[in-house]
């Protein structure tokens, strides 16, 4: 999408194939955290009020169940509407050549300048440009996704996508990349969030599709509010 | 482009500061949706159950009447079985060997029921394969028995119609699509390992089906019935996939 300097724009297939991602993002992992914590494969589990699912105790109670099964049912409704909007996304980047535009070049070089300027505070931020670190962010995100889905159909099928659980090593260890992409991914919702709030701009953007820098020469901490 | 700036410390703890707490409030969010309240809710479990009888149409796309599960080497099953059921080990059900009977039902010609002697006498298809649980834990173990298929043939049972369903000594219940039934690593397991089925372990008849989860794979079966209408499951009507193919 065409802009001018300073400013964001986000079409509407954007933005909704944003939102649904995600929602359907916070129902996999929390619902995923409440599967993984009735068999844990690390010396860890989530605390139940963050994990979804349903009341655990009333399960018990009726079914003799810690609320896997509801937490298995969200995880199989939340993949299609994961995969709807992830597909709607990347067609979207794609057809208007957003992630061409926006999210290349990215280069070793590039990315190193810009993290080592992030680390130390100095990486500015002006709306609708993306400095190498986001570049990256954002391409490792949609490949965590996309391995997601994959360990995800790995453990799902192991029979009849058997080829693709011996890609990933096996039943056992494919559930331990489907942790680790998880992992990834919510390491990334984290940092990404704290940006958002320290440039709340581009929440504006993301939602009703337009936000402007003012005049340059400001800093950017003095650029909002 | 990229500017360097300097942002005043003051400003930047305050900015975190915010961070925090809109980190927070997402996490309020989750916490909203994890509520028993909204998740226990009749419309939105009515949605969630409607989702998965979509899943069990998909799921049944997706099996293959040919692909078979892995099979192991002898080294690689487990030296023990997990114990699961709905109930502690020490509560498992006793089965009487000699006044033991397994009665048939529904679209089945010839209805005699089975003894054990009789089940065990049946030519065994031996299996390595993985026991995968819904909870995500599993194990390779080795069961043999006569293939559910060659034994519905010879019962004279209807292969046209769509499910079999199983009803066990322990209250348990379950059934499986006549696709999977057909499929030669679905076995009615009487042996584990080198052993005869052991009684914590389904004596004498377990129904080992290698291309669904566990709970797909009932012990202690004492009636078997040929129906066209879908066998209701034990752990389906608590909220599980009715398919739950692997």
């Amino acid at each position: 999408m065409s802009h001018e300097p300073g400013e964001q724009r986000h079409s509407a297939m954007a933005r909704v194939a944003h939102w649904c991602q995600a929602l359907a993002v916070i129902i996999m992992i929390g619902s995923g955290w409440r599967i993984y914590d009735n068999v844990p494969i690390f010396p860890f589990e989530f605390p139940y009020w963050i994990t979804l699912g349903g009341d655990k105790y009333l399960a018990t109670t009726t079914s003799n169940d810690w609320g896997t099964g509801n937490a298995i049912a969200w995880h199989f409704a939340g993949m299609w509407l994961l995969l709807f909007s992830f597909g709607l996304f990347v067609l979207n980047g794609v057809l208007t050549g957003h992630f061409w535009r926006d999210l290349l070049p990215l280069t070793p070089r590039a990315f190193l300048r810009d993290f080592i300027a992030a680390a130390t505070f100095k990486l500015g931020h002006r709306l609708g440009e993306y400095n190498a670190v986001q570049k990256a962010f954002y391409w490792g995100v949609m490949f965590a996704i996309a391995m997601m889905f994959l360990s995800g159909l790995a453990i799902w099928k192991p029979v009849q996508l058997g080829w693709l659980t011996w890609i990933f090593g096996g039943f056992p260890a494919a559930r331990v990349v489907h942790f680790l992409f998880m992992s990834a991914i919510v390491a990334f919702m984290m940092v990404h969030v704290m940006l958002v709030a320290l440039v709340p701009k581009t929440f504006r953007a993301m939602t009703l599709g337009r936000a402007v820098d003012v005049p340059h020469g400001t800093a950017v901490g003095a650029a909002h509010e | 482009m990229n500017r360097l700036v300097t942002v005043d410390p003051a400003l930047r703890r305050a900015v975190q500061r915010r961070a925090l707490l809109r980190g927070g409030l997402s996490l309020g969010a989750v916490s909203l949706l994890s509520g028993c309240d909204l998740t226990d809710g009749d419309a939105v479990q009515a949605a969630l159950h409607a989702i998965s009888g979509w899943n069990d149409r998909v799921q049944a796309f997706l099996f293959s009447g040919r692909r078979l599960a892995k099979e192991y080497d002898a080294a690689s099953v487990a030296k023990e079985f997990r114990y699961n059921a709905y109930y502690p080990a020490q509560d498992v059900v006793q089965i009487d060997a000699a006044s033991y009977r397994l009665g048939l039902a529904g679209l089945i010609a010839d209805k005699q029921p089975w003894t054990v002697a009789q089940l065990m006498a049946l030519p065994r298809s031996v299996q390595r394969t993985r026991h995968v649980c819904v909870e995500g834990w599993s194990y390779v173990g080795q069961w043999s028995g006569v293939p559910l298929g060659d034994f519905l043939r010879h019962v004279g049972a209807d292969l046209h119609a769509k499910y079999v369903g199983f009803q066990c000594a322990d209250g348990y219940y379950e059934g499986i699509d006549m696709p999977t039934a057909l499929h030669p690593q679905t076995i009615m397991a009487v042996m584990a390992g080198d052993e005869v089925l052991p009684g914590k372990f389904g004596f004498p008849l377990k129904i080992r089906v290698a291309t669904k989860l566990g709970f797909k794979n009932p012990k202690w079966v004492t009636a078997m019935y040929v129906t066209n209408t879908e066998p209701r499951g034990f752990w389906s009507d608590r909220g599980y996939n009715w398919f739950s193919g692997i």
